[in-house]
């Protein structure tokens, strides 16, 4: 079946799925930003306990969606897993390795003799949540404003600056994204200990910092989508590849695919929805609306970033050694084969869906630390 | 490609990888045994209903949980670091690597972490057999995601199913199913997991014997013994037979790292396996006696890498020098086909570029005659296609000695641990006790053969690994090679101390599950 499909048909296929999982992924760092909130909203060691195991339970499903992202690009787009992992470095490497003493302080954190004590494990977590997040916004950002890399003959990555991807930060827009995403995170963290905690405590603080931090992030967030929409954009022509600069290419992107700007609208409407229910009608499953809302909301962004005729990794240095999904992508063999795997994406969600509902049917009690069970 | 090959960059980086790919290798083979066994322990509590048995799987759960997290954080930098420390190779072979990759992220990792979940914190929550079957399947999870990623290396070992398309300039998968189904992959991944079982039997049976030795905890100890033992036993019978079927395989495909293993400079009709052997310092291909001294098994090795007795086996120097009777080309040949092959190339590109189409098709023709040979011509001179001897010779040496001493291991413990008279074997404990650091340094050595042995390839006769690496000066990577090293060895302490920790406690000692 897949392998009657068009090149381009497959090219976009997987730019689509690539950007579900991007957008499964921000979503899913609500475990970051709740890993953030843990001081702030607990106001005791209990607390703190119920709070770190609501995350604890769900920290897994990021990771493994980060690790997914990563191998589903290599495969679909291994120009780009090339050029961006080897050219920019140092800001990949960052990120790796505020996971990497993630992924271990969950496990770590409250067993004895852990040599490093908790109050470490939990600045990891901290980190994790902070910095980690914020370079991911900022590196995604790098899709829409670009990078000073070349490729030569053989397509092979001359960053050209020395700082490796982490000059990412000198830039406005891209420093814009990383704070909307740490915000959001903190919002969608608090909105989930809402709504996965029964505790009259735990509900006022995290009602408190849902309000806060909706104010960082929508501060940030229209800037990022203001400068979005008015800049110029990374623009190929399809018969030639050759790439250039359109004016207003992500609004056009937008009006020309009304789908996309229609999810868009949807995504953002969702988001505020849930922090509305959750100020004003004071429901605890504001984390639904967001959640989702966050969910269409990255979607639509990353489709725009790849789709009509976009370039979705820019060059700022050689504009025709952008990648486009056109000139990044495996070939036409392997996007077929691959394409067969992705059907089994539905059965994925599908399990992991039943799962959590088995083990979130319960919501999280003080009494429930007090079994003897496996505790983080 | 083509460009200058700065040597510090390729060391550092090949430091790096090793660095972290040994550390992830610390953990993972207890992640793959200990599942299953969990499992198995679990089974029997369903089925018998009796609580002592949950304790012993809640007990050997709690070690699988805090080994668990710590493979996942040394994982995420393997599989990034093809990106940032090798994206030549990426590029090179993308198409087709990067498939088992996010194969294993789609179908493994996330069985792995969802039941893992109801594993950890659904013992009141689901039914029995409900967790039961999580528990199975966190077992399933773990060995599936070893399938992946042993594909995609066996890939490297012996690149099958694609083609190299100059156009691109890289290589593309031409069949999957050749790469899932290479016999390669097939005997890499049954010998490894089965390893990595034998791995994690004896780390139960370490711990076991301990509280034996201490006289603490005697039934829970002993209980865990027998399941282990048998289940190890099994196992290492298999991990002989897939470790011949491996050897067999490299004999087929990798002549020169087999050549390596068994420190054969010169070949022989009739070679003799060497069990055991001390290598001079100064060995070289142009001396006959290497060997300070050995005792071999003779006629062996032909019958192991070649099914029959009688079978010419090529040494070191047959394959740098070349055998016209025995009809294999010098390295030198071979290099020369290669330069003329990438200059070809070259050309191919560069009339591409100017659009001289006819230029560029003769051009074409060129590679496509030579391109079989196109890796070889990165080379300087030919003994740069020989690996380290030493290290691929002893570290073999080693496996293969411990893992006949492991099945004799097993079957003693076995013997004693059904006739219940572990309590008086002291000897017998202080080995079991010895063993699971030995199963973690054959285990090591294991890789040590299939990865220094492939060098200088990074993928067998197309890649050189000193190609493969991203352009990035060499301090970027000095620089990450020791953030690496130092915070996954104060991981590994924290580790450590936690798990001596809590086996100190024993089942008993009330702490959290
Ligand atoms: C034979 C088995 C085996 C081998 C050779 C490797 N791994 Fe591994 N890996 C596993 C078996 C495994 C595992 C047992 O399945 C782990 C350990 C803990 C876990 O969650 O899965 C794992 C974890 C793990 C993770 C974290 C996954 C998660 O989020 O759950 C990544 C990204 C990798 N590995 C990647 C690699 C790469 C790129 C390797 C190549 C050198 C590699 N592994 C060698
Ligand atoms: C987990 C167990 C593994 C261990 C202990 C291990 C060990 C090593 C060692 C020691 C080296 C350095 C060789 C040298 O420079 O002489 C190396 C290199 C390398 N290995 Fe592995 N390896 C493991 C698994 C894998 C797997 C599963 C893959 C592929 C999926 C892989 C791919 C590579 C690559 C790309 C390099 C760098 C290039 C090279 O030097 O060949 N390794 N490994
Ligand atoms: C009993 C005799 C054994 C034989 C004949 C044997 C044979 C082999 C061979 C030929 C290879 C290299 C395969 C390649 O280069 O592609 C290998 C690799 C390996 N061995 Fe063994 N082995 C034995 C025992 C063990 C034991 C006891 C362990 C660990 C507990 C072990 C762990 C490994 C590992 C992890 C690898 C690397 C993965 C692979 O390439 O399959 N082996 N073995």
């Amino acid at each position: 079946m897949f392998e009657t499909y068009s090149y381009l048909f497959l090219q976009q296929y997987w730019w689509v799925i690539a950007s579900l999982l991007g957008a499964l992924l921000v979503f899913l760092m609500f475990v970051q930003g709740g890993q953030t909130l843990f001081n702030t909203v607990a106001k005791t060691e209990e607390e703190k306990t119920m709070l770190v195991n609501s995350m604890g339970r769900k920290w897994e499903f990021t990771f493994t969606t980060l690790v997914t992202f990563g191998g589903a690009m290599f495969a679909a787009f291994p120009k780009f897993y090339s050029t961006s992992f080897g050219g920019a470095y140092w800001v990949w490497l960052a990120i790796l390795i505020c996971f990497v003493i993630q992924a271990v302080s969950y496990e770590f954190r409250r067993k004895p003799a852990n040599f490093l004590g908790p109050k470490t494990y939990e600045t990891f977590l901290y980190i994790n949540g902070s910095l980690g997040v914020f370079l991911i916004g900022a590196a995604v950002s790098t899709f829409f404003t670009g990078s000073a890399f070349k490729l030569n003959l053989f397509n092979q990555v001359e960053w050209q600056n020395a700082t490796r991807g982490l000059e990412a930060v000198l830039n406005v827009q891209n420093v814009a994204l990383g704070l909307t995403v740490f915000a959001l995170a903190r919002v969608l963290g608090a909105l989930y200990f809402i709504n996965n905690i029964n505790d009259e405590n735990i509900y006022v603080q995290s009602k408190k910092q849902v309000l806060y931090n909706s104010i960082v992030f929508l501060i940030f967030f229209l800037t990022f989508a203001g400068l979005l929409l008015v800049k110029d954009g990374f623009a190929y022509d399809p018969a030639t590849n050759k790439v250039s600069m359109e004016s207003y290419k992500y609004l056009h992107n937008l009006l020309q695919m009304p789908v996309v700007l229609v999810i868009f609208l949807i995504g953002v409407v969702s988001v505020l929805a849930g922090i509305f229910v959750t100020l004003f009608k004071k429901s605890k499953k504001g984390i639904w609306y967001s959640g989702i809302g966050t969910v269409l909301t990255v979607f639509a962004l990353l489709l725009i970033a790849g789709l009509n005729n976009t370039s979705f990794y820019p060059s700022t240095s050689d504009l025709q050694s952008s990648l486009t999904i056109a000139n990044s992508s495996s070939s036409h063999y392997t996007l077929a084969a691959m394409s067969y795997v992705s059907l089994l994406v539905p059965f994925v969600l599908l399990y992991i869906y039943f799962a959590w509902k088995a083990i979130d049917r319960v919501k999280i009690e003080k009494q429930e630390f007090k079994d003897n069970e496996h505790i983080y | 490609m083509l460009g200058n090959v700065d040597l510090t960059l390729v060391d550092w980086s090949r430091a790096q990888f090793a660095l972290t790919a040994i550390y992830h290798w610390f953990f993972v083979p207890l992640t793959l045994g200990l599942s299953f066994l969990i499992a198995i322990m679990e089974t029997i509590y369903v089925r018998t209903g009796n609580e002592e048995w949950k304790k012993i799987t809640k007990f050997w759960m709690k070690l699988f949980g805090i080994n668990f997290a710590i493979g996942i954080a040394t994982g995420i930098i393997l599989e990034f670091e093809f990106g940032t420390n090798w994206s030549n190779y990426s590029w090179l072979v993308g198409d087709i690597f990067g498939a088992p990759l996010a194969i294993e992220g789609i179908l493994a990792f996330f069985i792995e972490s969802t039941f893992i979940a109801i594993m950890f914190f659904g013992w009141n929550k689901v039914s029995k057999k409900y967790h039961l079957a999580s528990t199975w399947l966190v077992a399933f999870g773990s060995n599936l995601s070893a399938l992946w990623i042993l594909v995609a290396n066996s890939w490297m070992q012996s690149p099958v199913g694609m083609h190299f398309n100059p156009e691109t300039a890289r290589s593309e998968m031409l069949n999957i199913w050749d790469v899932i189904l290479s016999p390669v992959a097939e005997n890499k991944f049954l010998h490894t997991i089965t390893s990595a079982y034998v791995l994690a039997s004896l780390f139960v049976i370490c711990v076991s014997s301990w509280y034996i030795y201490k006289k603490r905890d005697l039934l829970f100890a002993k209980r865990s013994i027998v399941i282990s033992a048998v289940f190890g036993l099994i196992a290492a019978l298999f991990v002989a037979i897939t470790g011949d079927g491996s050897a067999y395989a490299v004999a087929q495909k990798q002549p020169m790292k087999l050549a390596a293993m068994e420190g054969l400079y010169q070949g022989q009709k009739g070679a003799d396996l060497i069990l055991f052997g001390v290598l001079r310092s100064d060995a070289q291909q142009d001396k006959t006696d290497n060997f300070l001294f050995k005792i071999g098994a003779p006629k062996m090795l032909s019958i192991l890498g070649y099914r029959s007795g009688d079978a010419y086996v090529p040494g070191i120097k047959d394959l740098v020098d070349g055998n016209k009777q025995e009809n294999i080309m010098s390295t030198a040949e071979k290099m020369d086909r290669g330069k003329i092959a990438l200059a070809a190339l070259r050309s191919y590109k560069e009339f591409r570029k100017m659009n001289d189409k006819a230029k560029a098709d003769s051009s074409l023709v060129v590679f496509n005659q030579y391109s079989q040979y196109m890796g070889y011509g990165y080379f300087d001179k030919p003994s740069d296609v020989v690996p380290n001897v030493p290290l691929t010779f002893y570290s073999f040496r080693i496996m293969i000695i411990l893992g006949v001493f492991f099945i004799l291991l097993l079957m003693v413990i076995l013997f004693y641990a059904v006739r219940n008279k572990l309590e008086s074997k002291r000897i017998l404990l202080f080995f079991s006790i010895l063993s699971f650091p030995l199963a973690f340094i054959a285990s090591q050595a294991g890789w040590i053969v299939t990865e220094v042995g492939r060098q200088p390839w990074v993928i067998q006769d197309l890649m050189p690994t000193s190609v493969a690496t991203t352009h990035i000066s060499s301090t970027s990577v000095m620089t990450t090679f020791f953030l690496f090293a130092v915070l996954f060895t104060v991981l590994l302490i924290a580790e450590i101390k936690i798990m001596i920790n809590q086996i100190k406690s024993g089942p008993k000692g009330g702490d959290n599950v």
